[in-house]
Parts: structure tokens; sequence; C-alpha cells
């Protein structure tokens, strides 16, 4: 088989995964290598594919010859699809070459799983080897850990990537089992525990000894589907909070469900994936990692769900009346990041700006705060931003309309002045 | 008060001449322009000579007063803010008025249009750390760029890292000057036109290979325009693999 045809089995089996980030890691320059990960901890976007997605990494499967049959999924056994296998001097020499372009940053190599677990993560660490030491790759490397696989061979992996990650994928353990009879959630969670105890264990060997190994310097990351099972926004967020806090986690990745295999148990061939619900966890992802918010805050048992129309941030403002308006010039960091259309950066501008005299709200807009949102939330020397004061309805109306223009057309009713008499 | 337009060589050490000039003849100049684009004018225009002794004077001032001023200054110089020599001019003067503490009036009108030009370089720099496309010609790579701010010597760095061991030449196409690399030491040269080679059969080869897989990765189902160009704007895509055709790579891009 021709390498192209190649590329394009496997990249295509690959792109249902969202993660594609080189960030966390540094690795600098050595002669005799090719390559680093030098741009700092952001990572690098190097192209941006039709569905607005970042590419940084060439993402393929090692192989998508599956003996799993589980039933979301493009490569299970049952479907029939082209199969196809790299040779890994054949994967290194595309990697080289993309690489060299500046194409990419790195290389994202996950699996079906051939034959068994072991047997499959044994060729994608021959891969890895032979990328990192006959071929001298000293750029960005993640890696899949298939559930199952033995210790010894996670380990393995783990000195030759910067990060791992294993898929979730189904947000609970009853999902799992109607969907994906070959896997557990002991399955999953084992090699999760083993990666974060090896992480640390190899970050404190560091600081003894310069040229310890390092295992998976960026961390773990996982992935979880959204929209293929029943579970409401707020399981999945908590599942995530505890996923950063007990596991460590580097990022949570969401995927909204595209479906594309019939199949009794999921949504309809053509149903549309819920990409609004994935942006709002995504959303609200930001708000656990960065702002100081958490699970139990954002959702509820009585609102298990985001609400489409609003981001979380601003949801949690308008319920929370008691917490407004906060007042820029006096207000401390945690404060201010509550206050929806501020962010990390802007709040940091408010408190350097604020240092030689007091702030205005036309200083706000300067400083990168989104009045849109945030006039309703802030007072600036005892002044509301916006000299009128709504109700509580109001402002809801309000902000409905700022994002209304942001979304998709699926989202809310579209007003338009040639719109159909009714 | 007269008006004025002072000439300068164009570089930032005449710049901070420029500054010297303003203070030592107690004016205001209305225009600080380069000496190659001077248009005839009404205004009387007087060729600012630079002198090293009188840059660094000016420079050691401001480092008195921060650190951080003269590298913002050296950024500020390479965006293409309209009329960035007055700008500069026009913050320095705030700055040597109030002091250090002005440095934290983000908001400051001689200040913020300044910082949101730098900011621009930035991610303009950032964008193209990931969006510059090499293609190999007999071993060494070679890249053309259409940035509108001057982004070499921010892009200097990466690249020669990145490339350890290689040699490469990244052509502005814009400003009329390349950034080489070969044996470890890089330079900025300024060079009025290149033309790349059409490419050979392995650059040909991987050039389709990326097409495909960047074709291949997006998933149809969600696609959005929207977000990719705001994430990667149209101005780029010009320079870029992904989005040539085979026939249109192998020709030079002028050729109608």
């Amino acid at each position: 088989m021709e390498l192209l045809d190649k590329l394009t089995i496997l990249a295509d089996a690959a792109k249902y995964d969202a993660a594609c980030t080189s960030s966390g890691v540094r690795r600098g320059a050595h002669d005799g290598m090719i390559g680093c990960t030098s741009s700092a901890l952001a990572g690098c976007c190097h192209s941006f594919s039709a569905d607005g997605r970042c590419v940084t990494l060439l993402k393929v499967l090692l192989s998508n010859d599956c003996s799993y049959d589980c039933k979301y999924c493009v490569n299970r056994r049952g479907n029939d699809v082209p199969r196809a296998t790299f040779e890994p001097r054949e994967l290194a020499e595309l990697t080289i070459g993309f690489y060299r372009r500046n194409y990419i940053e790195g290389l994202f190599l996950s699996s079906a799983v051939l034959g068994s677990p072991d047997r499959t993560t044994e060729r994608m660490v021959e891969a890895l080897r032979v990328l990192r030491e006959e071929y001298r790759f000293n750029g960005y490397v993640h890696a899949k850990a298939i559930p199952g696989t033995s210790s010894e061979l996670v380990t393995r992996l783990g000195l030759l990537a910067d990060r791992l990650s294993v898929n979730i994928e189904l947000p609970s353990e009853g999902s799992l089992r109607a969907l994906a009879p070959n896997k557990t959630k002991q399955a999953i969670l084992a090699p999760m525990r083993q990666i974060r105890d090896e992480v640390v264990e190899s970050k404190t060997e560091l600081v003894k000894y310069k040229s310890a190994p390092r295992f998976a310097p960026a961390g773990q990351a996982t992935q979880l589907i959204v929209g293929a099972t029943a579970e409401s926004d707020r399981h999945i967020l908590n599942l995530t909070e505890s996923l950063y806090k007990q596991y460590r986690l580097k990022r949570v990745f969401y995927s909204a469900y595209v479906p594309v295999v019939e199949n009794t148990l999921l949504p309809a061939l053509g149903t549309k994936p819920p990409l609004l619900r994935e942006h709002r966890l995504y959303q609200a992802d930001w708000l656990l990692r960065f702002y100081g918010f958490c699970a139990a805050e954002l959702l509820s048992e009585d609102e298990p769900n985001f609400d489409p129309r609003l981001d979380p941030k601003c949801c949690w403002a308008l319920r929370h009346p008691e917490y407004f308006p906060v007042e820029v010039n006096r207000a401390d960091y945690e404060a201010l990041l509550r206050v929806p259309g501020v962010g990390v950066v802007s709040a940091r501008r408010i408190l350097v700006a604020r240092r030689t005299g007091p702030l205005r709200a036309d200083d706000l807009k300067k400083l990168g705060v989104v009045m849109k949102r945030a006039q309703y939330f802030l007072t600036c020397s005892g002044r509301l931003a916006t000299p009128l004061r709504l109700s509580r309805a109001g402002v809801l109306a309000s902000l409905l309309a700022v994002e209304r223009a942001a979304l998709p057309m699926e989202a809310g009713e579209q007003l338009s002045l040639f719109a159909p008499a009714r | 008060m007269r008006d004025i337009i002072y000439q300068y060589d164009g570089t930032f050490n005449g710049l901070l001449c420029c500054i010297f000039e303003r203070y030592t003849q107690k004016e205001r100049p209305t225009a600080i322009v380069c000496a190659e684009d001077a248009e005839w004018s009404l205004f009387e225009t007087r060729l600012v000579v630079t002198d090293p002794a009188h840059a660094s004077r000016v420079a050691r001032s401001l480092r008195r007063i921060s650190p951080e001023v003269l590298p913002l200054l050296q950024r500020a110089f390479l965006t293409c803010l309209p009329d960035k020599e007055l700008a500069i001019c026009r913050f320095v003067a705030r700055l040597y008025r109030e002091g250090a503490p002005y440095l934290s009036r983000l908001s400051d009108d001689a200040y913020q249009p300044l910082l949101r030009a730098v900011r621009n370089l930035a991610t303009e720099a950032e964008h193209l750390r990931g969006f510059v496309r090499f293609s190999v010609y007999d071993g060494a790579l070679g890249a053309v760029i259409e940035p509108k701010n001057r982004v070499l010597p921010l892009l200097r760095a990466h690249f020669c890292e990145r490339c350890r061991g290689e040699s490469f030449f990244l052509y502005d196409r814009t400003h009329r000057e390349a950034l080489l690399y070969s044996g470890g030491v890089s330079r900025i040269v300024p060079l009025d036109g290149f033309e790349p080679a059409p490419p050979d059969a392995e650059e040909a080869a991987y050039r389709r290979l990326w097409r495909r897989f960047y074709d291949t990765i997006a998933i149809r189902e969600r696609e959005n325009p929207r977000k990719r160009m705001s994430d990667m704007p149209k101005r780029y895509w010009a320079q870029m693999t992904e989005f040539q055709t085979e026939d249109a790579a192998a020709l030079p891009p002028d050729a109608p």
C-alpha cells in the first residue's frame, strides 16, 4: 500500500481524538538531534483544520486493525473499513519530514488494539524507540496508553513520550458496560493511577539527579465523549474535577459525539454533534482550572445541565446577585476573576493599572475587559458602569442578546428582517 | 511654535537621536519620517544625524527609569503602528514627565496604543512560529512570509533553536529582509527579491502528504469556517502548503 493511502486511512481513524497540544514541557535543542519543544509552555498551533480545531501534531494511529468491538467507534472489529498499519521506519521518516518543514510540533500516536493491549503497546514502544533513538527525534510525542496494558510497558512508553493519555471516553461505568464490552473501569483507571505515580516519582528523581530519566514530563490527559450516552453535564463536570484533583491530569478533553455507526444504543446517524454543549463544558473546564470555581458551584442537582444560551460564568453570576457588584478599584484578584467579561489577563491588568489612580469605565475597555458582559456586575469608584440599574430579568435578556450573535444557527431563534411572515 | 519635520535614517538609534534633538532644541516635531520615504513638504524639514553618543545618552536615561522601557520601545519600533516614531516620542515625553509610575497606567492614551501594537506584533510572531512552511531546497530549508510587522527579530531565536544543525532562510517579502542561518550563525539582511525554486520530487511528495493529512483530519460534521478564520486569518494562507494546489505550488507565486 502506498504511504499516501496509509496516511489517509490512519489519520482519518485518529481524527476523533480531540487532544492536539504540545504544551507543558520544554525540550532544549541538542547537537545531533532533530528539533526541540521551545515554543514556551503554551504549545504551538501549526494549522487549523476546516472544523476549526488546532493541528499541532501528526495525529495518526499506528494501526486501525482492531480486535475490540466498541459500539461507538469507527475502527471496531465489526465495521467494514480499509485497514492499514505503519512500519516504524516509515512513520519516523514521515514525522521527521513534516517536522523539518514546520508542519507539526511532533507526533501523536494512538492505536487500535492489535490482538491484545500488550502486543499493541509493544509495537508503539518500538515505533517510538526508532523515532527517538535511531532518527534522533527531539520534538514532542503524545502517546496513548491502551487500557489493560501491563505496567512495565506503560513505563517504557512513558519514558519515550512527553505526554501520555488514557481515554475514558464513556463517562460512566454503565455506559462502558453497554457500549464497550471489552473495557472496564478498572482497566482504564489502573494505568491512569500508574502514570500519576510515576510522573511524581520521576519529578522527585529529577530534583536529585539531573540525568534521571524523564517519565511523561508533560503529564497525562484524557478524553470524554459527550452526547453518546445520557450522562448530565453535572456528572461530567464532577468527574472532570475529580480527575484534576485525584489523578492530577493536565487536561480533560471533551469530544462531541459524531454518529459514525447505526446502533440502537446510540444517537441515530445524521444526529448533529452537540457542539454547543461541548463548548459550554470547555468553558466550565476553564473556570475550574484558571478561575477558582468548583464544580458544585456551577451546577446543582436541580440544574444538572448548562443553559446552552449563556456561558457558565454568566449563569453563575446571575444566580448569585449577592456577590455583585464588584468594585474594580478595590476588589482582589479572585473577586475580579468571577466577574463575567473579566479574564485572567484583564484581571491582572486591572491590578497593575489601578496602582496609579482610580479606574473609570472607559479605562476598563482599554484594558481588555468585555464591557458588554461586565457592565452589569462592576462599579468604578462606587459608580455603576451602566447608569441604569436593571432587574435580573433585564440583565439576563441583555446578556442573551450579546451571546446570541456568537452562537451557531441551531441555538435560539435568529431574528431576521426577512423572516417569512407567520 | 514652528512646525518641523524630522528625518532620520530609519534605525532605532536614529529614533533615539530624534528624541535627543527634540529636547536639546526644545521643540515638538509634527512628524518623524524615515529619510528614504520622505516626501516633499511645506513644513521645515531637518535631517537628524544619527550620533551613537546621543543615542546612548537617551538609552541610559530610559534605563534609569526602568529596565523594561528600552525592550518595549525596541519592540514598538518593529510594529506596523502608523506614525510609530511619533507615538514612541509622545510616550517617552510622558514617561520623562511622570517617571516610572507612568508604566502602570496601562490605559493612558499615549501608552495603550503602543501596548496594543506590541501585543499585535507578538501575536503575529506567535502565529508565524506555527504557520511558516519550509521547503527543502538541496538540503537547505527556505520559506517566505508576508507579515504586517517586522517579526524576523522575534522569530530568530525560535527557529535557530528549532533548526539547530540545519541551514535555513526565511524571507520577509513585506519588509524585504531575510533571516539567514547556517553553521550556528544567524543574520538578518536586506534582500530585494526572492522567488522560490520549484520543488523536487521528494519535496512535492511531502507537500502532497501534508495536504492529504490536513484535509483528512477535519471532521466534516463539525465544519466551522468562522473559527478557522479567526484562529488562522486568511492573510497567512497564501504562503501555506495546505492551501496550495499541486500545480500552483510548482509555479512561482507571481506567475499568471
